[in-house]
Parts: C-alpha cells; sequence; structure tokens
C-alpha cells in the first residue's frame, strides 16, 4: 500500500473547511486500500476494457507530421466512451464511491465532459447523480446539459460570479460540505485539496502508460517531447507522469492565452501566482489582495483561474514546460486538424495543436505524442461562429 | 504591559461568565454594503453589548459560507472594501471590545504570515479566525499569530473525530470555535441534537471556552446555545439585518435591535 502525497514540492495540501477533514481522511485511506486491491484494480481494467473501449488508439498522423516536420502521434482519448479522457477518472472515482458506500455522487463541470462522465459512471452503477454546472457554460455547452439529463443526473444551475468552472466547483464543494455523510464529490480535474490532485492523476495515467506501450511498440523507442493541453490538467498529468522519469523526455503544458496573456486568460501557471484555490496552494489567478480572478478562455474546459499542484511543482523543478495558446491560435488549429486528419479536436485540446502547429515546429525531425484529449463535437457552434468572426476580419 | 490579546479573550468570556451567562460574539462583513456602514455596525456592537466581535474580511471565494455572506463579500468587494480597510474597522473598537478578523487563507498568505500578524496587532485585534486553514496546514501562520500574544481560532465540527477534537482542543488559544453542524453558515429552523455533547467534550478537553456558530439564528437559539457553551456566535441573521435594510440608520437600528434582544435571551 502506497502513501497517497498531500504535497507536491510546497503545492497542494487541504485548505478546507475543519468539516470536510475526515472525508478527506475517509477518501485517503479508502484509495490506498483500493488501489493496492487487485480486484479493485481488475474491475476497473474491465470496465476501462469493455465499456470505455481502452486502450485508446496512439495514431500516427500523417498529413500533420508533414505539415508540421515532425513524426506526431495522436493519443486518441477523443475515441474514449462519451469522448474524453473524463471518463476514465469518473469512472475509477465513481467505483470507490460505491466501494465507500457512498450512494449520492456530485461533480462540477465546465465545458460538460466531466459532467457527462460523471453521470454515465452513475448510471453504469446505479449511483444519484448531481452536476453543478455554471450557466455560461450551460449556454454554450447545451448538448452536454442534454445528455447529462437523459441518462437521469440532475443539473444545478449556478448563477454567481461568471457562471463559469470556478463557481460550479465552489458551488460543488458546499454541497459535499452539507452532505459529506452519504455524498461523495467527483471532482473533475487534479485540482482540490489532498487526496484529489494525486487520486485524478493515479486514474489519468493510464493516458501515458498505454502511450509509452504503444510508442516503443510504433517507433521502437520514446518519443522526444509529451504534449498536452492544460485547465486543472488532469489529462496533462496523466500523460506525463509515466515519462517523468525519462530525462530525454520533454513535457510540454499548453495553457490558454485567452484574448493574450496581457489580457484576460486562464494561464496559471505560465502569468499567475501562488496561493490558494479550491483547497490546494498551487498556481492560481489572483490580484495582488489575494482575490480569485475571472479566468477567460474560449474553451470552457480551460476556463479556470486554478491548475493542479503537481503541475506547480513541474514548472519550478523546470521538469515540464509550459506555454499558452490564444482563442484565435486555438479556433485555426481546430480548424487545421479537422481537414488534415479528419478528426474535430475539441477546443481544449486544440491548444495542443496550435502550439505543436506553431512554435512546436522546431526543431524539425523529432518524435511527438500529442494527447487529442476530447473530440470537438460539443464545440462545434461555439467554433464555428468564432471561425466566422475571424473569417471576416480577415 | 498592555494585556496581549489572548488575554483580552479571556477576560471577555470570564466576565461574561461572572454575570451568569454566555458571550455574545456578532459577525459583521466588513465593508458591507460599504465601508461607513459597516463602520457604523461595528460600533453597534461594541455600544450593544457584544463581548467581542468577529470581523469578516471579503473574500472573492468563501467556501465556508452560504450564499447570504457570499453575496455580502460580492458586494463588500464591489464597493472597494480591502484587507487594510478592513483593519480600520477593527481598530474602531478594538480598544472596546476584543476582535477577531475571519480571514480566507488565500488572503492571509498573500500578504505572508508575518505582514498578516502584525497588521492585526497593529489594528488591535485579539486572533484571527481563517476558516479554510485546518490545524497544521501551515503553522507558520499560528506561529506569526501567537508570537504577538494573538489567539489563532482552531475549529472543531460534528465531522471531526473524538481524538482530532481531543487534540484541537487541547491545543486550543483563545476559545475554540465549534462549528454546530455539517454544512455552511446560514440560518436553520433547528441545531441538532449532537451540539451538547460535542460542546461538552470540547471543554472537558480544553482549558479555552467553547464558542458556537453556523447557524443560529434568533434570540431562542442564542439562548439554548448559550447554556451550553461559553459563548454563541451570530453572523448570517445580522448581516440578512444590514441587506435588508433601506438605509444605515435602518441597518443600525436592526442590529441594535437584534443584539439587545439576543443579550436579554442569554
Amino acid at each position: 500500500m502506497s502513501p497517497v502525497e498531500s504535497r507536491f514540492g510546497p503545492y497542494g495540501g487541504r485548505y478546507v473547511p475543519e468539516v470536510l477533514i475526515a472525508a478527506l481522511d475517509e477518501l485517503t485511506a479508502a484509495w490506498e486500500e483500493a488501489s493496492a486491491d487487485p480486484g479493485f484494480g481488475a474491475e476497473l481494467d474491465g470496465l476501462l476494457r469493455d465499456f470505455v473501449g481502452r486502450p485508446t488508439p496512439l495514431y500516427l498522423a500523417g498529413r500533420l507530421s508533414e505539415r508540421v516536420g515532425r513524426t506526431v502521434y495522436l493519443k486518441r482519448e477523443d475515441l474514449a466512451h462519451t469522448g474524453a479522457h473524463k471518463i476514465n477518472n469518473a469512472v475509477g472515482q465513481a467505483l470507490l464511491a460505491r466501494r465507500m458506500g457512498k450512494t449520492r455522487i456530485i461533480a462540477e463541470t465546465g465545458a460538460g465532459q466531466h459532467g457527462v462522465a460523471t453521470a454515465t459512471a452513475c448510471a453504469l452503477l446505479g449511483l444519484e447523480c448531481v452536476i453543478y454546472m455554471g450557466t455560461e457554460d450551460m449556454r454554450r455547452q447545451r448538448p452536454n446539459v442534454e445528455r447529462m439529463g437523459l441518462m437521469g443526473a440532475t443539473v444545478e444551475p449556478v448563477e454567481a460570479g461568471a457562471r463559469t468552472l470556478k463557481e460550479a466547483v465552489s458551488a460543488a464543494i458546499r454541497d459535499w460540505v452539507t452532505n459529506v455523510g452519504d455524498t461523495h464529490y467527483i471532482i473533475g480535474s487534479a485540482v482540490g485539496p489532498a487526496p484529489y490532485p494525486a487520486l485524478v492523476r493515479d486514474l489519468q495515467r493510464v493516458i501515458g502508460d498505454e502511450a509509452r506501450a504503444q510508442i516503443l511498440a510504433a517507433a521502437g523507442r520514446l518519443p522526444d517531447r509529451i504534449v498536452a493541453c492544460v485547465g486543472g490538467g488532469s489529462n496533462a498529468i496523466g500523460s506525463f507522469v509515466p515519462f517523468v522519469d525519462d530525462a530525454d523526455v520533454e513535457l510540454i503544458g499548453v495553457e490558454a492565452a485567452g484574448e493574450g496573456l496581457n489580457g484576460r486568460h486562464g494561464a496559471s501557471l505560465a502569468a499567475g501566482r501562488t496561493g490558494v484555490l479550491h483547497g490546494a496552494l498551487s498556481a492560481v489567478l489572483a490580484d495582488e489582495d489575494g482575490q480569485i480572478l475571472e479566468a477567460h478562455s474560449i474553451s470552457a474546459g480551460l476556463d479556470y483561474p486554478g491548475v493542479g499542484p503537481e503541475h506547480a511543482m513541474l514548472r519550478d523543478t523546470g521538469r515540464a514546460r509550459y506555454v499558452a495558446i490564444t482563442d484565435t491560435e486555438a479556433l485555426l488549429a481546430l480548424r487545421e486538424l479537422s481537414r488534415l486528419e479528419g478528426i474535430v479536436p475539441a477546443l481544449e485540446s486544440s491548444h495542443a495543436v496550435a502550439w505543436l502547429l506553431g512554435e512546436g515546429r522546431e526543431p524539425a525531425g523529432g518524435i511527438d505524442v500529442l494527447t487529442l484529449s476530447g473530440r470537438g463535437d460539443k464545440d462545434l457552434a461555439e467554433a464555428l461562429a468564432g471561425l466566422e468572426r475571424l473569417d471576416a476580419d480577415g | 504591559m498592555a494585556e496581549t490579546g489572548i488575554e483580552r479573550i479571556a477576560s471577555a468570556f470570564a466576565a461574561a461568565r461572572a454575570e451568569g451567562r454566555a458571550a455574545l460574539m456578532p459577525y459583521l462583513m466588513g465593508g458591507f454594503p460599504d465601508h461607513e456602514t459597516s463602520a457604523a455596525v461595528i460600533d453597534a456592537y461594541a455600544d450593544t453589548g457584544a463581548d467581542l466581535i468577529e470581523l469578516g474580511v471579503p473574500y472573492s471565494d468563501p467556501l465556508a459560507d452560504g450564499p447570504q455572506i457570499h453575496a455580502a463579500a460580492t458586494a463588500a468587494l464591489e464597493a472597494g472594501a480591502r484587507f487594510e480597510s478592513v483593519m480600520e474597522l477593527c481598530e474602531r473598537v478594538s480598544a472596546r471590545v476584543p476582535v477577531l478578523p475571519m480571514v480566507y487563507a488565500n488572503v492571509v498568505l498573500t500578504l505572508g504570515p508575518e505582514r498578516f500578524a502584525a497588521a492585526l496587532e497593529a489594528a488591535g485585534a485579539a486572533g484571527a479566525i481563517v476558516p479554510d486553514l485546518p490545524r497544521a496546514e501551515d503553522p507558520a501562520v499560528a506561529g506569526a499569530l501567537l508570537e504577538r500574544g494573538l489567539a489563532p481560532i482552531g475549529f472543531v465540527s460534528p465531522t471531526t473525530s473524538p481524538a482530532r477534537l481531543r487534540e484541537i482542543a487541547a491545543e486550543a488559544v483563545g476559545f475554540t470555535y465549534v462549528v454546530s453542524l455539517t454544512g455552511v453558515t446560514g440560518e436553520r429552523a433547528e441545531l441538532p441534537p449532537e451540539l451538547e455533547a460535542m460542546v461538552a467534550s470540547v471543554r472537558e478537553a480544553s482549558e479555552a471556552p467553547a464558542a458556537v456558530g453556523f447557524g443560529i439564528g434568533t434570540p431562542e437559539q442564542a439562548a439554548k446555545v448559550g447554556a451550553i457553551a461559553d459563548g454563541v456566535i451570530i453572523g448570517t441573521r445580522l448581516v440578512r439585518a444590514v441587506a435588508d435594510a433601506p438605509d444605515r440608520d435602518a441597518a443600525v437600528d436592526a442590529v441594535s435591535a437584534f443584539m439587545a434582544d439576543t443579550r436579554m435571551a442569554l
């Protein structure tokens, strides 16, 4: 039984009201036990294979490779059931919740992908499900709201603040503070108080574990770079962690530069400060008084003023490098990948693609694995409107 | 040598006990709905017999608070409230009544433990209540407060394990903040039946008094809690009185009337 980390360097911890401490202790113990239990592992692996459709392919993207002058493999999380990597975490935590005897599940969602994944896992296991979602995100991600309802989940609209992901997380935490006895909170990213950042990372490292075996089989060697988008950072940390000890593999996280790093953005690592958000010490967007600022990104999943604490540590130690891509660059990359490969990426994943199409072309000739965290169906309306504006502006 | 903040808190509880009642600790949101009104409200608390005062520093993401106090924090920030302006409110009455600023961890850590504690000391505060900084999460904050004779207030809640409760109560300085219920701040129709046992456990394990907060919204509830605890903390009910008042005088009248009724009931 390996202990679950509470801190990543100075980051992480449990900055929460006392009411939640017992539940976090219970969750830590439950995960330490379950992750060492072969029975639990076998059940999870079985569901990931037969229900989620894992392993997802590692696809050699020929026309994209030609365009950027490097060999690019896409880790196809967009092909996982429900269309994004979020399902890996949702199924794992729902199984854990059932094992802990919890009957009610709550979650927050921004883009709706985590909400859909959680609603899916709850339908699968027969658990009651309540999803908190900002009303601005409900507007941007209408199809996902409908999918959650169809699977029997209740979507609770959140009206506070900018009505996006930050407020949805806060609403979910307040629900948890009140109903902690029978309720498990399935947080959707590698953020939040310990043990969540470690728990979510452990459940998402299946992405990197598979990619490592697949690239060794396909290319006969490790890649030169791993590239993934970073909002809270769960697909990125899951992609990075199996390669952290391979010093020659560069780890690149791509944040949302929104309207530009001098304007409104979501790049906590590139342009934030150290602070506490949603129970963890990490990089956050805050003013000089410590008030949390509203983030901005065209992608609802990256529209968050914080990031997982392990990323903050990887940034400080220099093991990973974090870059940022604007709304415009992401939109153009969404179209570019659609035309080059017949794959419509989520706006979140489009940030990673955009970096590769730009700065990431240098140096020529290496091998990259890019995690395509989700598919873009949910973003069509937003993306088409955005592209139309760009085309009109020339 | 002047009394330390910790000693002043002890004196306030002792004075109430000498009168055969629990200490009354009203809460206000600093800067809500504007600086001047909250100045009038904190003066009114001191005038109407507050034994101690909990002074909220507005924060953008107050996870321990319900909708009423969250909305008040948002409004206070929009009206221009900052940590420094709330410390001015503290300074107004801190010579008359021990004041405990209630500040979320990110505001504390952004200032840094030393600057935070020094600012509280300069404003005459008696201690600090940081609701999202559990025991042992960041010892530097408690250390900086204790060095200046200020009380870092610890919390226990209905979900706190018996062993942890004993540890927190045994280490308590000033008083132990007993969260009456599993939830966020806000008025409730009824208080949980387990409260009495929880308060008794805290008092048994501690030299310091036990004050109960969260959910207390009427003088009758305050009296019930006052019969089993050393202190009664009232927040949301008073913030609502300020929010509902049409102007500053009405706000002062409303909180003064509630304070008088509650002091009478205790």
